[in-house]
Parts: C-alpha cells; structure tokens; sequence
C-alpha cells in the first residue's frame, strides 16, 4: 500500500482504472466528471495507453466496444444525459458478452437537467437503460477509496463475467476530496481466448456480434445469459449494515445519500430513536436477501434518494411489503439533510407506534 | 471530536485552494478528512464555497450546512451563511471587504484585514492564507508548525517558489493581533 493522498473522486477513478490495467479510454467532456477524461489525458500518453476524446458519446461508446472485443481492458465515463447517448452501445456490448466499464457520474435530470449531484439514473443503471433483455453490474460507491477500491473490482468482475459494468456515482462523489490510498495491483487479466486479436492463421477466427436473427438461437442465448446472471446475484451482491442490530427504523440509502443518512442514523440515536442503515453497494444485484430478512424485525423503511424515488420500488419487491416503505428525497441537484431524514424517521414512527 | 469548515468568497479569491490546505493540514495529523467544493459556472467573480471536514471519527456526509467554523471572504457569503453557523461557532471575517459585523451574539466573530496585509506583503492573491492562518491560532484546529509542513505537499511541485510566499501570508495571519 502507499501513502494516503487527497484526490478527487474523478481522479481516484482514472487513477485506479490505470492501475487495474486500463490501458484505453474513450470518453467527451461533461460537467461534473470532466476531471476523469482530464486525468486520463494527462496519464494515459505516458503510459503508452490511449485517450481519445470522441466526437460524441455514441463514438466513445462504440469505440469502448471495439477494444473491449480485442479484450483489452477498457473505460468510458459521462454524466447523466451522456450516459443516455451511451445506451445503445451498452446494450450492444451487453449483447456481445464483453467486458467494459462504464462510469456515470450522475447529475440532475431529465434532459439537460442541471449539473449538481443526483441519483436520478438509477433506474437506467439497474432495469436495463438500453434495449433487450440484460443487466449491467452496478457499484455505487460511498466514499473516494471506494470509488477507486472499485473500479479495480469492476475490472476484474467484468472480465470474468464477460459483461459491461457499471460504477453509478453522483457530482459529490466526483468532486469531493478524501484521503485515498491506491493499492498496488498486479493487473490480474484473465486469458480471453474469445477476443478478436487475429488468429494467425492457426485457428477459426472469433466472432463478436450480438445480432441473431434465428429466434430460437437468441433465446437460447438470453437463457444462458440469465443462467450467468444468476451466479452473479449468488456471488456479487455486496452490502453495508450500519446499526442495524436494534433498529426499529432501517433507512436504505446508497452513495451519497448513505454518508448523509449515517448522520442521519447517529443524530437519531442521541434522541433516543433505534434507527439503523442498509446501504446496497451492488445496486444490481440489489441486495434483497438481508432486506428481505430485515423486514421481520423491524417497524418499517425509508429509502433515502436524490431522487423522487427509484430504488424505493426494489425495497418494496425485497421486503414483499411486510412494513410500510417511505421516502425522504430531494431532486434536482438538491441534498436532503441529515435534520430531513430524521424527521422522516419521526413521521414513520408515529403511524406505526 | 469534528469539525465542520465552510470557506466562502468570490471565484479567484483562493477558496477552494484554503479548503484543500486545511484538508492536508488535518491528513498531515492523521485526521479523517473531507473537502467538498460548489461546482459550476463560478470562475472568477462569481460565489465560490467549499465544505471541509476534520474528525478523529470517519466522516459522514461531506456536506456542511451548519459549519462550526466559517470563513468569509465576501459580504455576500456572511450574509448567506451567518445564520447557518452553530451556536458558540467562530466566524472570521475579511474586514479589508466586508464592511459590516457579524451580528449574531451567540457566535465568536474574529476580523481581519486579510486583503490589506496579503497586498502589503506584496502577495496580494494570498489573502486566503492569511484568513487561514488566523483561523488557526484561534481554533488550535491544527498546530502552525504541521500547517506549514502540509503546505509543501499541498503547493504542487511545479510551483514550490510560491511555497514561501504561502507560509509568509499563513504567518502574517497567525501573527496577526486585533
């Protein structure tokens, strides 16, 4: 390990990738992750890596695709409405079973929406956000060592799942400075006997495509794709419990909204209300399981988002409805308080009490 | 124990840059730290602020609302976050730009001609150093010697000449006696 430096989530990221062997970036400027492409701009030429700024994000996207059928390791990163441009690749690179990674620094949407920090692409990080049938693995980081701790394990999992990943952050988390320490990796890459590297005339060549037109041949290929996903729900959730033993109130909250609702949780508790933390770390797969359990001993939920309420419905699908689930959010580049989530934890206590 | 900064100007005063100071001053003591900037179209002119956090605990959200400590550089930023400050918190005012005084009773309020003795220095864009300096003799929230040592990782290698300058105005301000 080496010593402990200030970054910025941004530049934890491009750091990180670098050492997880990311040797290609393809990416178009957008507030609040620019400082990533920056990053990779100054870095990559001196490694003997590649930046190159697309002339859109439908060609960063498309380039992401390229390398990663060469398989080689290989990143992109937006914010929200760029990360819209990027879907029809993702989905294409999904459907080709290839490893990528994809960053979302999230800002306000719909649309242009503005530039502060959101959590508003959830949906589209987790329920698909392009066309067909597939998912994407979904990190969402809490703190800048998380933002670069995984990165490398983006790497890693993509490369042994064959499929696209994606670390879901949000303006905060891109422009905040913490203390970080960047672990010394041995890339450790994987054989990838199906990439398309030439063959040298000494095997059949490799195929990268994700068209099949034979129905029969491409459920086949989506059941087997779910088969994967399954292993991947068995093997990758990841999750926090912070106070949870005692609860009576557990709010649910990832990413920023998880540092505030932290505070949150120890300001309730000087009051005198048993209020505990869950914060998914893989949003896909969504952990539903410790959720699921959760919900037999506690009074009731609250799902705490920057937005008007995403991952609330996949808190009701886990806990079957078994206790009521409330939101506390604000929108639009707005932060909730820690004062808000309380007094939400205040409210659900007394309907239920 | 935590406290909660908020640093608050014009763009181009050195906001952020005094934030990421005090954010290493705290690592170089082997704080938990946080810095937190406003982003956005807020170059030079426009209002800039930044959260910064030390704690013995690690640190949970990043963003201070209610700052135990606050330092303006501007009037219109005493204006927005005076109220905000906690009570028994500690506001330092440049008094070189911001005519008017803190008028909360429940809070410690420090001035100081920050812009005035940077320009009598003869480091007129340092001013933020010289609030800073200030800041820490009356908060003790790190010791002088250590602010110092963390400048050295903090002022990049590209522009170590200006290391001293940044020390003199930390100094100026330490020094300074109302």
């Amino acid at each position: 390990m080496s010593e402990k430096v200030l970054m910025k989530g941004n530049e934890a990221i491009a750091e990180a990738a670098i050492k997880a062997g990311c040797r290609f970036y393809f990416g178009y400027p957008i507030t609040p992750q620019t400082e990533i492409a920056a990053y990779m701009a100054k870095r990559m030429p001196k490694i003997g890596g590649t930046f190159l700024q697309a002339e859109s994000e439908v060609s960063a996207i498309n380039m992401v695709y390229g390398v990663a059928g060469a398989g080689y390791r290989v990143m992109t990163s937006s914010s929200s409405p760029g990360v819209s441009l990027k879907q029809e690749g993702i989905s294409y690179i999904a459907g080709a079973d290839l490893p990528a990674l994809i960053i979302n620094v999230q800002r306000g949407g719909p649309g242009l929406g503005g530039i502060q920090p959101s959590q508003s692409d959830y949906f589209q990080a987790v329920k698909g956000g392009g066309h067909g049938d597939y998912h994407l693995i979904v990190y969402a980081p809490a703190s800048v060592q998380e933002m670069a701790d995984y990165t490398i394990k983006a790497f890693d999992v993509a490369d042994k799942y064959r499929m696209p990943v994606m670390l879901l952050a949000d303006g905060t988390m891109g422009q905040m400075m913490e203390p970080v320490e960047l672990p010394e990796v041995s890339a450790n890459e994987i054989e990838k006997p199906w990439a398309v590297r030439g063959t040298n005339c000494a095997r059949p060549h490799n195929i990268i495509n994700s068209l099949y037109l034979k129905p029969e041949q491409l459920e086949k290929t989506n059941f087997d794709r779910f088969e994967k996903y399954k292993e991947i729900e068995k093997n990758e959730c990841l999750y926090e419990e912070y106070m949870t033993e005692d609860a009576d109130i557990v709010l649910v909250a990832f990413g920023i909204a998880a540092r505030i609702s932290k505070n949150a949780v120890v300001e309730a508790r000087k009051q005198g209300l048993k209020v505990g933390l869950i914060r998914p770390i893989t949003l896909w797969p969504f952990p539903s399981e410790v959720l699921n359990k959760t919900a037999d001993r506690v009074k009731g939920f609250i799902s705490v988002e920057l937005s008007m309420g995403q991952m609330i419905e996949d808190v009701k699908l886990a806990t079957e409805c078994k206790k009521p689930v409330r939101l506390c959010n604000r929108t639009g580049g707005m932060i909730v308080s820690p004062e808000e989530v309380v007094e939400s934890v205040k409210k659900l206590l007394s309907e239920v009490e | 124990m935590t406290t909660q900064v908020l640093i608050a100007g014009f763009g181009g005063q050195g906001v952020l840059f005094a934030g990421k100071c005090l954010a290493y001053e705290g690592l170089y003591e082997n704080k938990q730290v946080s810095w937190l900037p406003s982003y956005g179209p807020e170059m030079r002119g426009g209002t800039a602020n930044c959260s910064v956090i030390l704690s013995d605990e690690p640190v949970g959200s990043p963003i201070v609302n209610n700052p135990d400590v606050l330092i303006v550089m501007n009037l219109p930023s005493l204006d927005k976050y005076e109220n905000a400050t906690v009570k028994g918190g500690k506001i330092f005012v440049d008094s070189t730009l911001i005519a008017r005084k803190v008028e909360r009773a429940d809070v410690d309020a420090f001035y100081i001609p920050a812009t005035k003795i940077a320009q009598e220095l003869g480091i007129p864009t340092l001013a933020n150093m010289v609030i800073v300096g200030k800041m820490i003799k009356e908060t003790g929230i790190v010791t002088f010697e250590n602010a110092c040592e963390a400048m050295k990782k903090v002022v990049s290698a590209r522009h170590q000449d200006l290391l001293d300058a940044n020390i003199k105005a930390l100094n100026a301000g330490y020094n300074y006696a109302e």
